[in-house]
């Protein structure tokens, strides 16, 4: 099996011995020890393990490894202090129950806002369907969201 | 360097023993008697010579304080430290969380049943309390002045005449020699500062900095990944599979086929037969799972369908007009109901369904343990952990197993039933023996889930069918109510709203057989789905009497009928004014006036009486409430429905009575707003369904849309849902389960009032509708 050279969170980092078709979603948490990125489903439908490659938002579980040849950002890449404006409105409103598709709503969050500084209500539905909360945190998601941009806490 | 004190009796309820520690710290723990560890799930008195540790204060002034009962998303973790932290009167910034390991010590260490907080609020005030006098009776005896000249606040003990100061860190040697205190003085509840506020969630941090939190980020050095095939059809199991082809392939280590063990005393299937294949990473066994051939032995479900226990149902509910016979799940029979349908101004009658779910927590269940020298240590995600389950699958005693309690990535009650942990167990301990035959070390395993493993093998939400006729005078008054429930292995809901307000009431119910699809509790077990047939068929009887819903409910729930008898001695709660209803799920007896106080409170929430009248074609508000694991919540829901039957909740209004105090305000409005949203999963997308005995739905989207189980998304999710916390003069109780199920009946209340169209039976898919 073949090795991969990839830059995560802006170091190069060489994965060894994983098949061309493993998703950079088993590469990160078995082989890099990366256990920010969740596995919820495995088919793309649920944005757990949400990261950004080249910025963009990408599903990890249905991104093979030897496909990937741009930096890729996890969670572990927002920041490890908290510091990221979204983690610290993550917390100021208290977003988590089980807070397990925390991680990959961030991901999408970061990438809605680099897009979109100011999002509405409806740019925030559109961007962030793709992330399951089974526990149904939506509404204090989107007001984190809103929080970080600067919108304030305005829900409507 | 400790130093014991030795026990001392406290109330007669608890003993206190305090341990010094080296450096000027001390260790504050109970020895709590049987009536005091045992919560009511049976998960075992605590021994009562062993010490339950929950406060360690340390020099420098710093707590830390122990949270006993499993995380999986409902706050517990904060909750019980705070009500701890605040009767201490220290700072929450003072304080660092600690989860405590299974431990019998601590007595039940349950997540389920909303009853983490009514078990122990009462118990983690005292043990703060007595820490805090403890802190006073050292002060006051360096000082040589009266405890009562002396205040706390922020773990500093003052004098204020003296105007002298010891920080708590300071007194722990002191108080370690001091007789342990016999009268610990609670707080008034409104000087609280910790209890009521809107704690965050001690792992917050580690969740938005993707640290690993979570169960199935547990990595000891060296682990293995497992994952299980099991048999697609419920019992089954493998009489053979093509191993050695499986052995050869990339990174796999291990491939064996695992036989049933039954599991005493667990909830669930015990450890189900499978193949286990364990590789270096979790894909690689994924994949190599993909060359399985195993022949199965499907068993006598194979035979078993949806379609046919539909068919069943209907066959049975000629019986609804007879008498109860027995043999179902139970019955209720009061006055005669079939007199009064012949007297009554007006008769409704209808029929219902509701259908099997599964739990579907985001993290597919997992659980990790390394066997070694005979002795399993376990991580579990379980909400219900047990040793002694783990331990039968290894085939060990339970006092061989150590057991940590991992975080989970949510529960709902699937993490009730434990297979995972004896999956794990009775792998690990395979792996080790075939590693030590190989002359390798132990090492740890994973076995983890896929989603489609998560959804064919849980224990489902039952399903049930019921077959409603009431009956109403001339006035409007319901004088006779009667339900029939053919049960794929559903509750009866005997003891439900209107029982206790109707004079001739006729509740019965028989099996749908064969049934043989394992069933489980889900989060409110069992009102969440027999709210939903109650509370709608409610609707239509108030609607059938002309009346305005809402004010029906409260004018009905005014009238017990018979009326009520004084309540049974030793009741839960001394409930004035308590109907007869026991209501679902446990937590004490029904209280009326509790019902009437969420339903007027929602009613003026929602602005109900004229905003109802001036809504948009289309659009409509519906209401609905339940009394529900001790906790009472109505729900008014405004809809908009097209043409097209394209659904949108506009708007929730919540009202929820769950007692005295909310323990942490934030996390109960989360689970408001969650149990929400998940009641709109129930009502739209839901729906397992049996062919051939096994579940044919395959994860959270399938191209076939009948193969999916959608949850809720964001761009479904309403604007608002508005929270009221009535509080009333009862015990604190849980909110994990109450605030689901009249989420689902009022959206359908709502759908009625906007389209003239009633909901019977879930999911809406099916009908053609869908979320805009």
């Amino acid at each position: 099996m073949p090795n991969y050279r990839l830059t995560i969170n802006g170091s190069q980092r060489t994965v060894e011995n994983v098949p061309a078709e493993m998703p950079l979603l088993w590469v990160l948490r078995d082989s890099l020890n990366l256990k920010g990125t969740k596995f919820g489903c495995g088919v793309g439908a649920c944005g757990a393990c949400t990261v950004h490659i080249n910025g963009e938002p990408r599903r990890a579980c249905q991104t093979q490894v030897s496909t990937v040849n741009q930096a890729v950002t996890t969670i572990e890449g927002l920041s490890a202090d908290g510091s990221h404006p979204l983690q610290k409105a993550w917390m100021q409103v208290d977003v988590p129950q089980c807070g397990y598709c925390q991680a990959g709503q961030l991901m999408s969050a970061a990438a809605l806002l680099r897009r979109t500084p100011r999002p509405t209500d409806a740019d925030i539905n559109s961007a962030m369907s793709g992330n399951i909360c089974r526990c149904g945190t939506y509404l204090r998601i989107r007001e984190a969201i809103h929080i970080a941009a600067g919108n304030g806490t305005r829900r409507a | 360097m400790k130093n014991t004190k030795e026990a001392k009796q406290l109330n007669r309820r608890s003993f206190l023993q305090v341990t010094a520690l080296a450096g000027g710290g001390m260790m504050i723990s109970l020895y709590a008697p049987k009536s005091l560890a045992q919560g009511p799930r049976g998960g075992g008195p605590g021994p009562q010579n062993t010490p339950q540790t929950y406060i360690t204060i340390n020099p420098n002034n710093t707590f830390t304080i122990i949270a006993k009962n499993p995380e999986t998303g409902q706050g517990i973790r904060a909750a019980l430290p705070q009500i701890i932290a605040d009767e201490l009167d220290v700072d929450w910034s003072q304080v660092t969380v600690q989860q405590a390991d299974f431990d019998p010590k601590y007595g039940s260490q349950i997540e389920g049943g909303s009853t983490a907080i009514p078990t122990n609020y009462a118990t983690m005030r005292q043990v703060g309390a007595l820490g805090r006098t403890m802190m006073l009776n050292a002060a006051a005896d360096n000082w040589g002045v009266p405890v009562t000249e002396l205040t706390t606040a922020s773990g500093v003990v003052t004098h204020t005449a003296s105007r002298r100061t010891a920080t708590y860190g300071s007194l722990a040697a002191k108080a370690a020699t001091m007789p342990a205190p016999t009268n610990p003085v609670l707080k008034d509840p409104k000087d609280f500062k910790i209890i009521g506020k809107p704690i965050p969630g001690v792992d917050n941090m580690a969740i938005v900095t993707g640290k690993p939190a979570f169960s199935v980020d547990v990595n000891p050095p060296g682990m293995l990944h497992a994952v299980y095939e099991q048999c697609p059809v419920f019992g089954g199991r493998p009489v053979s599979a093509n191993l050695d082809e499986i052995k050869k392939l990339p990174g796999v280590k291990h491939a064996f086929i695992v036989d049933r063990v039954q599991i005493q005393g667990g909830q669930g299937q015990g450890l189900v037969p499978g193949v286990a294949i364990v590789a270096d990473n979790w894909w690689l066994a994924s994949n190599a799972r993909k060359s399985l051939k195993v022949q199965w032995e499907e068993g006598a479900t194979a035979t078993q369908n949806s379609p046919g226990y539909a068919t069943a149902a209907n066959a049975m509910k000629a019986q609804a007009s007879q008498p109860p016979a027995g043999g179902g799940r139970g019955s209720a029979v009061q006055g005669n109901v079939e007199e009064a349908f012949q007297g009554a101004a007006k008769v409704v009658e209808a029929e219902y369904y509701f259908p099997l779910i599964a739990h579907a927590p985001l993290e597919p269940q997992n659980s990790t343990a390394q066997f070694k020298d005979g002795k399993l240590e376990i991580w579990s995600p379980s909400q219900i952990p047990q040793p002694a389950g783990a331990a039968a699958a290894a085939g060990i005693q339970n006092t061989d197993v150590t057991m940590h309690l991992v975080r989970a990535g949510g529960g709902f009650g699937r993490r009730l039933a434990s297979e995972y942990d004896y999956q794990a167990a009775k792998i690990a301990r395979v792996v080790t023996e075939e590693r030590a035959a190989q002359g390798l070390p132990s090492v740890a395993v994973k076995v983890l889930w896929s989603r489609e493993d998560d959804l064919a093998h849980d224990n489902y939400r039952p399903g049930g069918f019921h077959y409603f006729k009431a009956a109403l005078d001339a006035s409007g008054k319901m004088t006779a109510f009667r339900d029939f429930v053919a049960s794929v292995s559903s509750v009866t809901p005997t003891g439900e709203f209107p029982t206790g307000f109707v004079p001739n009431l006729q509740i019965s119910s028989a099996p749908v057989n064969p049934f043989s699809i394992p069933t489980g509790a889900l989060r409110a077990p069992s009102t969440n789905g027999v709210s939903f047939v109650m509370q709608s068929f409610i609707d239509e009887v108030a609607v059938a009497a002309g009346k305005d819903p809402l004010q029906w409910r409260i004018d009905t729930l005014r009238n017990p009928n018979p009326p009520p008898a004084a309540p049974p001695a030793g009741a839960a709660q001394g409930a004035p004014g308590a109907g007869a209803p026991r209501g679902g799920g446990g937590g004490g007896g029904f209280n009326a006036a509790r019902a009437i106080g969420v339903l007027e409170a929602v009613r003026d929430m929602s602005n109900w009486t004229t905003a109802r009248a001036s809504l948009p074609k289309g659009t409509g508000m519906g209401v609905a409430f339940q009394f529900a694991h001790a906790g009472y919540v109505a729900y008014v829901v405004e809809v908009a429905v097209d043409a097209n039957k394209k659904l949108k909740v506009n708007k929730a209004w919540c009202a929820v009575d769950i007692g005295s105090q909310i323990v942490n305000t934030s996390m109960a409005k989360n689970l408001v707003e969650g149990g929400f949203i998940e009641g709109m999963s129930h009502i739209m997308g839901w729906e397992i369904t049996i062919d051939k005995g096994r579940v044919q739905q395959t994860n959270f989207t399938n191209a076939t849309a009948a193969l999916g189980y959608p949850p809720t998304r964001m761009n479904q999710a309403p604007p608002s849902i508005e929270v009221k916390f009535v509080t009333t003069n009862f015990n604190p109780t849980g909110l994990g389960e109450p605030s689901l199920p009249p989420a689902v009946p009022a959206i359908a209340n709502a759908i009625f009032a906007a389209t003239g169209v009633r909901i019977r039976s879930l999911p809406l898919v099916k009908a053609g509708y869908s979320w805009t």
